[in-house]
């Protein structure tokens, strides 16, 4: 059974608008407009769009926080505004600017206390604390106030969180932003671990293309309210004609290559290096260019999809 | 499973607040030096007049207790809502909907602030004072009475205080208005309800339910007549009030809820 299944999801704002000194206009705006989307156990979905596209209100609507205008939406089997407080149990959230921390209180306590409000045993409490202790290296930190918390610091306390009373979803809203680095490598290390160890399945937001890369076995495109591309990284590529390219190094110079299966797209130092667009299966064209000329080296050059996703967005 | 996750957040919330102890401590005392200038406009109003609508200062005294102990109960337990606007801009809300308790639940022990605890000892003083000085003739029935009107009144209050910050979910910068109601409500009820203009005195009194806060019981108390003309059933039965208003706030608090969720904003 998907652990989610939106069917003609929908949601619509009705703003007023200023008309003449007194009267106001009622315009209703669809911040989602239609969204299909079923998502199976174990996935890893990205779930992308510029911003305003309705990401976070199709995100409320799956989490019960807000009642879908039209369309229906089962999560985890629920219907997730009337049955909010039973879906709650089984789904968790990082929403990176809403914390789930009591900001006074050392960190270690808004875990007791996530314990209460969630009615986890504790003996499943302390082995899944424990196990993020040690995946989150949060022993350092336990004892500090979360108001004094870095923000690495804080998000790592804010996934264990999230996941005390172990979800079988988690959604993640922007979960690496702002972090440096490290922590943010930290952080997807721990959500691909999650994924792999307990089969969790995770929905996640981000403008991280390290993110997209690393997490987002599927991609989900959203885009004025509705879903423009639903498929994985490579068939992203595929349809926006961003293609993996072969540069090869010859010993001696050579005429562009021309070779079936791959265009020449430049040719440099003489021709002593040539960069090729793959169109056809890489094998075939490597040994299509080592026929053709003394091949001393070769590199694939992976399709950047900081290219594609930046041409998508700005499509908007 | 025994624990309470209500009462270990509300704890927990205290907890926070005590790490500021400075500041705790000046709120604590400001806030039950402020309260006492309500009893010390009502001395300076019997400076000018002996009596209101009938009642002298002691039988005056016990109404202004009654409401004032109950506003500041109702206060001290629920007056954070009155900052809905606050968690529908900061995301709280959002939080709250996130985890499987009432959204009404962990408003009040989420924002609690002790702070405002200080408030009860200047009603719990004027009310005892009260007592002690109003006529009261006291049998089994009236120390019930006054052990219960002034936790019906709160109870009263508290749902004026969340009727008022539910409507924040349409109007979210309706505080004025609703402030109006809820301090109005205290300032109505610290006063014999038949010392009002008819219509008016009837709106707050009785169709708001606000005189069977402080100006009912006080009656039955003291075992006066109504000049209003109220039979004197009405005025040992005024803590039930409370019950009424307090359905009707729980049910103005869901759709505002759900309104809420329906709009976003």
């Amino acid at each position: 059974m998907s652990v989610v299944a939106a069917d003609g999801l929908r949601k619509d704002f009705t703003v007023w608008a200023k008309a003449g000194r007194f009267r106001r206009e009622r315009r209703t705006v669809s911040a989602v407009d239609g969204v299909d989307l079923r998502i199976e156990p174990g996935e890893m979905v990205g779930y992308l769009g510029p911003n305003g596209a309705g990401k976070s209100t199709t995100l409320k609507m799956l989490t019960g926080i807000l009642t879908p205008s039209s369309g229906t939406v089962r999560v985890c089997g629920l219907d997730p505004v009337p049955e909010r407080a039973r879906l709650a149990r089984r789904i968790g959230a990082v929403f990176g600017q809403r914390s789930q921390l009591w900001w006074d209180l050392p960190l270690a306590e808004s875990f007791t206390l996530l314990r209460s409000v969630y009615r986890v045993p504790p003996t499943d409490h302390a082995k899944r604390l424990a196990e993020c202790r040690d995946l989150l290296d949060l022993d350092e930190f336990l004892a500090t106030p979360v108001r004094q918390l870095s923000l690495g610091q804080r998000m790592r306390g804010e996934l264990t969180a999230a996941l005390l009373h172990d979800p079988e979803l988690l959604f993640l809203d922007e979960p690496t932003i702002g972090l440096d680095v490290v922590s943010k490598e930290a952080v997807r290390g721990f959500l691909a671990e999650l994924n792999q160890r307990y089969g969790t399945t995770l929905v996640l937001t981000t403008h991280d293309l390290a993110d997209i890369e690393r997490l987002c076995g599927r991609l989900v495109v959203v885009d004025h309210g509705r879903v423009v591309h639903d498929g994985t990284l490579a068939a992203l590529h595929e349809r926006y004609g961003s293609r993996r390219r072969l540069v090869v190094e010859l010993d001696e110079p050579h005429e562009r290559l021309d070779v079936p299966g791959a265009t020449t797209e430049s040719v440099e130092a003489d021709g002593r290096r040539q960069t090729l667009v793959l169109d056809g299966p890489l094998p075939a064209v490597v040994a299509a260019v080592a026929a053709a000329a003394p091949l001393r080296d070769l590199k694939v050059v992976e399709p950047a999809i900081e290219e594609v996703i930046t041409r998508l967005f700005r499509r908007s | 499973m025994a624990e309470n996750a209500y009462a270990k957040l509300l704890a927990a919330q205290i907890r926070g607040q005590l790490q500021y102890r400075l500041s705790f401590t000046f709120d604590l005392v400001l806030n039950a030096g402020i309260t006492t200038i309500d009893v010390l406009v009502l001395l300076a109003v019997f400076r000018v007049t002996p009596s209101l609508a009938g009642f002298g200062i002691g039988a005056v005294l016990l109404m202004t207790g009654l409401a004032q102990l109950a506003f500041q109960l109702a206060d001290v337990a629920v007056g954070n809502l009155e900052r809905v606007p606050q968690y529908l801009r900061t995301g709280l809300l959002d939080a709250v909907l996130l985890r499987p308790l009432s959204t009404f639940g962990q408003l009040v022990v989420l924002d609690f602030s002790i702070r405002r605890a200080g408030r009860i000892v200047q009603g719990l003083c004027t009310y005892g004072v009260a007592l002690r000085v109003a006529d009261i003739e006291w049998t089994p029935a009236r120390v019930l009475l006054a052990a219960v009107a002034p936790l019906a009144g709160a109870v009263s209050y508290a749902a004026i205080f969340t009727a008022g910050a539910a409507t924040m979910f349409w109007l979210v910068d309706g505080g004025e208005v609703v402030n109006a109601v809820t301090y109005g409500g205290r300032d109505f009820a610290s006063y014999p309800t038949a010392m009002y203009g008819a219509w008016f005195g009837k709106l707050f009194g009785f169709a708001l339910g606000l005189a069977s806060v402080g100006y009912l019981p006080a009656l039955a108390l003291l075992g006066r007549t109504d000049p209003l003309g109220t039979p004197a059933w009405s005025h040992w039965a005024a803590p039930a009030v409370s019950v009424v208003w307090a359905f009707a706030a729980a049910g103005i608090w869901r759709v505002g809820v759900r309104h809420y969720q329906s709009t976003g904003s």
